[in-house]
């Protein structure tokens, strides 16, 4: 019981940040059918940069803030100098230009930052929270607690607000959001920002966990691909579902099989999606008539 | 006294996709007030035009103005604020959001004191999308999708509604139905360019019309004119 309790806090910590990068991919594929797979830096660039800043003599909130207006000048440039540019040209090439950017991202981290892993303190102290026998690092209740307000406030943004409509209507039907009067160039460029920010804040949450290094981008961008496939991508509901399943499950393997094979989980996940159900498990259930 | 310059002005226009000029050279104008119909065949380049004057397709060479000013060089949402808007052909509705999202980002633009304005005049003149406003547009049957495509262009506050293919797959009635709202609209004061396959109606409602083969306008006049010209008669009218 104890085990199992431990098990799931540290599978549900790591999905949270599996579903903040896996609802990075959704909002930029939605708006424009890219899959951004360097989605993963924008995580790194918020640990790496909060770092870095508080090294400088900057208190964690100031350069947590850093970290995410660096994360979204990424964002917003990456948008502007690769995707743009490339504006029509084959999902493929899409896919290469932007692991392109991620390689491009890493290699000036390592050269602006170092090659070393870094930790963060814990915001709120490490002293372990008894929960069920269970030790519960305040870390990962702030990783939850932030990864759900980023998930609450991106859907009151979607459902309430005009531009947030503006994007789901983009992300809907390209041609009738521009014969509207919607700049979509503007609404991708949106999407590029917002997923910045969600990844960095992500980055930033988990780093006093995880550690982070200017090399972390990779695999979190696969992960978080994967956890997008598994929920169905295209689906925000969908990548946060995927997330924390894909989570619990390297947990429960890691724990129960051998951590030796935790980071192949995430993999294995992939190829069953893509064999048996390429939809993902809440793919696109349209309401169309034609 | 001269004339009043046209609303819009297309002259020489030549647009298409890749390899293929599906436009090659076409000018006509529509003046403030009119009901102008485009009619032609399958093909013969009616809704690439729309595309060229709305600005989601660019175009190879020619000009276009409206109310007196060039607006080549303007995106597809500067001209939408000039107010060209677009019905486009096959309603393309944001299929997962309701009838009243789809009909407010109509108004994307639009302050929302006019918008609020826009929504009551768009659910008098369609009572039906009144009924259905909080259903996804996608599950409306055709006719309503057609009632909230037009209203959805309507909410931007339009000097020249572009309307693409209107009737398509409609029923007659439907049909009839909307050919009314479109001669309503000029009542109210909205230019209407209008493209149909369905010639006769197009015709006998227009003041104007033209009729494009092959990416060129082949015949040109009223559209009583053009609905007397025996040679567009046997061509196009099926009489």
């Amino acid at each position: 019981m104890v085990e199992l309790v431990q098990l799931l806090f540290a599978g549900l910590t790591t999905g949270a940040v599996y579903a903040l990068v896996a609802l990075g991919f959704t909002l930029i594929f939605q708006a424009s059918e890219v899959v951004n797979f360097a989605q993963g830096e924008f995580v790194m660039l918020g640990g790496m940069v909060t770092v870095f800043a508080m090294k400088a003599g900057l208190p964690l909130p100031l350069a947590a803030l850093l970290a995410v207006l660096v994360a979204v000048a990424t964002g917003l440039l990456l948008h502007r100098l690769a995707i743009e540019p490339a504006k029509g040209a084959t999902v493929v090439t899409l896919i290469i230009v932007t692991i392109g950017a991620s390689i491009l991202i890493r290699g000036l981290a390592q050269i602006v930052f170092d090659k070393q892993f870094h930790a963060l303190p814990a915001f709120t102290g490490d002293e372990p929270i008894r929960l069920l026998g269970a030790a519960i690092l305040p870390q990962s209740l702030w990783v939850l607690g932030g990864a759900a307000a980023i998930v609450l406030g991106l859907w009151l943004f979607m459902e309430r607000t005009l531009l947030g409509k503006a994007v789901r209507a983009t992300a809907a039907n390209r041609l009738a959001a521009e014969l509207v009067g919607i700049d979509t160039r503007v609404v991708l460029a949106l999407a590029f920002a917002v997923s910045a920010a969600i990844g960095a804040v992500g980055g930033i949450l988990v780093t006093p966990i995880t550690l982070t290094s200017y090399a972390v981008g990779t695999l979190l961008a696969l992960k978080g691909f994967a956890a997008a496939m598994l929920g169905g991508i295209g689906n925000p509901v969908g990548a946060v579902v995927g997330g924390l399943l894909l989570g619990l499950l390297e947990s429960f393997a890691a724990g129960w099989i051998s951590s030796t094979y935790k980071d192949g989980v995430a993999f294995l996940v992939i190829l069953l999606v893509l064999f048996a159900l390429p939809q993902g498990l809440l793919g696109r259930r349209a309401v169309e008539r034609v | 006294m001269p004339p009043p310059e046209p609303l819009l002005e297309v002259r020489g226009l030549r647009c298409g996709y890749g390899r293929i000029e599906a436009v090659k050279g076409v000018d006509l104008e529509v003046r403030e007030g009119e009901i102008a119909a485009l009619v032609g065949a399958n093909g013969a380049g009616k809704t690439t035009l729309l595309r060229a004057i709305s600005g989601v397709l660019p175009i190879r060479a020619g000009s276009i103005r409206f109310a007196g000013e060039p607006i080549e060089g303007l995106r597809p949402h500067e001209r939408v604020a000039h107010g060209i808007v677009q019905v486009p052909e096959g309603r393309q509705l944001f299929a997962p959001l309701s009838v009243e999202d789809n009909l407010r980002l109509g108004a994307f633009r639009r302050g929302r004191e006019r918008t609020e304005a826009n929504l009551a005049r768009v659910f008098a003149l369609f009572p039906q999308l009144a009924e259905r406003r909080d259903v996804p547009a996608g599950a409306l049957s055709g006719g309503q999708q057609q009632m909230c495509a037009i209203g959805r262009a309507l909410m931007a506050g339009p000097r020249l509604l572009l309307l693409d293919e209107p009737s398509m797959g409609l029923a007659p009635t439907l049909v009839e139905q909307i050919l009314a709202t479109v001669a309503r609209l000029r009542g109210e004061g909205v230019t209407v360019l209008l493209v149909e396959q369905n010639a006769v109606a197009a015709l006998s409602l227009a003041d104007r019309g033209w009729v494009l083969e092959t990416g060129r306008i082949a015949h040109a006049g009223s559209g009583r004119a053009l609905l007397d010209d025996p040679a567009v008669k046997a061509a196009y009218l099926g009489l």
